[in-house]
């Protein structure tokens, strides 16, 4: 049998042309999913699901988040400690929002507690924002993506 | 003016890759490893000044004014509903509760007004707050569609626990 050998010295290039096509593709789907509203996030915070939190139709334009954490810490801004001391941090902002020449009462408090978060501690919450000077607030929640109502029967046998 | 042309007739240009496929490739590693799924987020809005709000004069009302009391125990799982003088044994039952008493065909106009104040044992935990503020709030359809109920929510003041 008569072996063929080939003897081309030139340099054998592969083609380039469909990885970095697939490599572009992925780049930009990548770009495209990213979410940079996760800075809104917090590592304590697992919200609760609802089927009807939808994002909202128009983006807030004044607003101020706390976190609520699930042993109470509340995080706003830097700022992290118990909820109960957030009034200097909330009286703080008052003064910057007045300052900007903005309606403090127009200034929504998105309030993104952990489910399991007593809903005492909420109230409580809200209730500190009301004394500084707040009154509107927005409770964050998941999408729940099934349909339905999670919790049925509260009551055995109900 | 003589124009000088580098390029000789037939030369052929070699472009470098290396450096382009480097830097694409670690766009594509930044861009995998920041990913991350996650669900859409939505938010209840409800406006409370600190001054308890003046209440209609009842002849104004088109809904008498509503009371949601959640019961817990002391892990702050629920164990009841009470809505005004009936109990809903669920939170889907309370939706229908409400839509009863709001009624779905009543138009958005009218709904604007009705109101329901919630109140809650301190320890409950907050998911079942939001499903109970889901419940009132709104419905979904068939269809997917979102037919809001109760729009004016506001929580009653806490009873904090007093310590033994």
């Amino acid at each position: 049998m008569k072996l063929v050998k080939k003897h081309d010295s030139g340099i054998l290039e592969g083609d380039l042309t469909p990885m970095i096509d697939m490599t572009f593709q992925l780049i930009a789907f990548f770009m495209v999913l990213i979410n940079f509203t996760q800075s809104e996030s917090n590592d304590k915070v697992q919200l609760p699901d609802s089927e009807l939190a939808k994002p909202p139709e128009t983006v807030l334009e004044n607003y101020r988040i706390i976190h609520l954490g699930e042993d109470g810490t509340a995080v706003m801004g830097t700022r992290e400690e118990n909820y109960k001391g957030l009034r200097t941090a909330l009286d703080l902002q008052y003064r910057q929002i007045q300052y900007s020449n903005e309606e403090p009462a127009d200034t929504t408090i998105v309030i993104r507690a952990h489910k399991n978060a007593k809903g005492g501690m909420v109230q409580e919450l809200i209730q500190i924002c009301q004394e500084a000077g707040f009154e509107s607030f927005a409770l964050r929640a998941e999408e729940n993506v099934n349909n339905g109502f999670k919790y049925i029967s509260p009551v055995p046998g109900g | 003016m003589q124009i000088r042309n580098a390029n000789k007739a037939g030369e052929k240009i070699e472009l470098q890759m290396t450096p382009m496929i480097d830097i694409v490739f670690q766009l594509l590693v930044f861009f995998i490893m920041t990913f991350k799924i996650v669900s859409m987020e939505g938010d209840f809005n409800i406006r409370m000044p600190a001054a308890a709000p003046q209440a209609a004069p009842p002849e104004q009302m088109e809904f008498p004014p509503m009371k949601l009391y959640l019961s817990a125990d002391a892990e702050g799982t629920l164990t009841g509903i009470q809505l005004n003088e009936s109990q809903p044994t669920s939170f889907q039952a309370l939706n229908q509760e409400i839509q009863k008493l709001v009624g779905t065909d009543s138009g958005p106009g009218a709904r604007e007004s009705a109101e329901i104040e919630i109140g809650f044992d301190y320890d409950l935990r907050y998911e079942f707050v939001i499903g109970a503020v889901t419940a009132v709030s709104g419905t979904k359809t068939t269809t997917g569609d979102v037919v809001k109920l109760i729009e004016k929510i506001r929580f009653n003041t806490p009873e904090v626990p007093t310590a033994e």
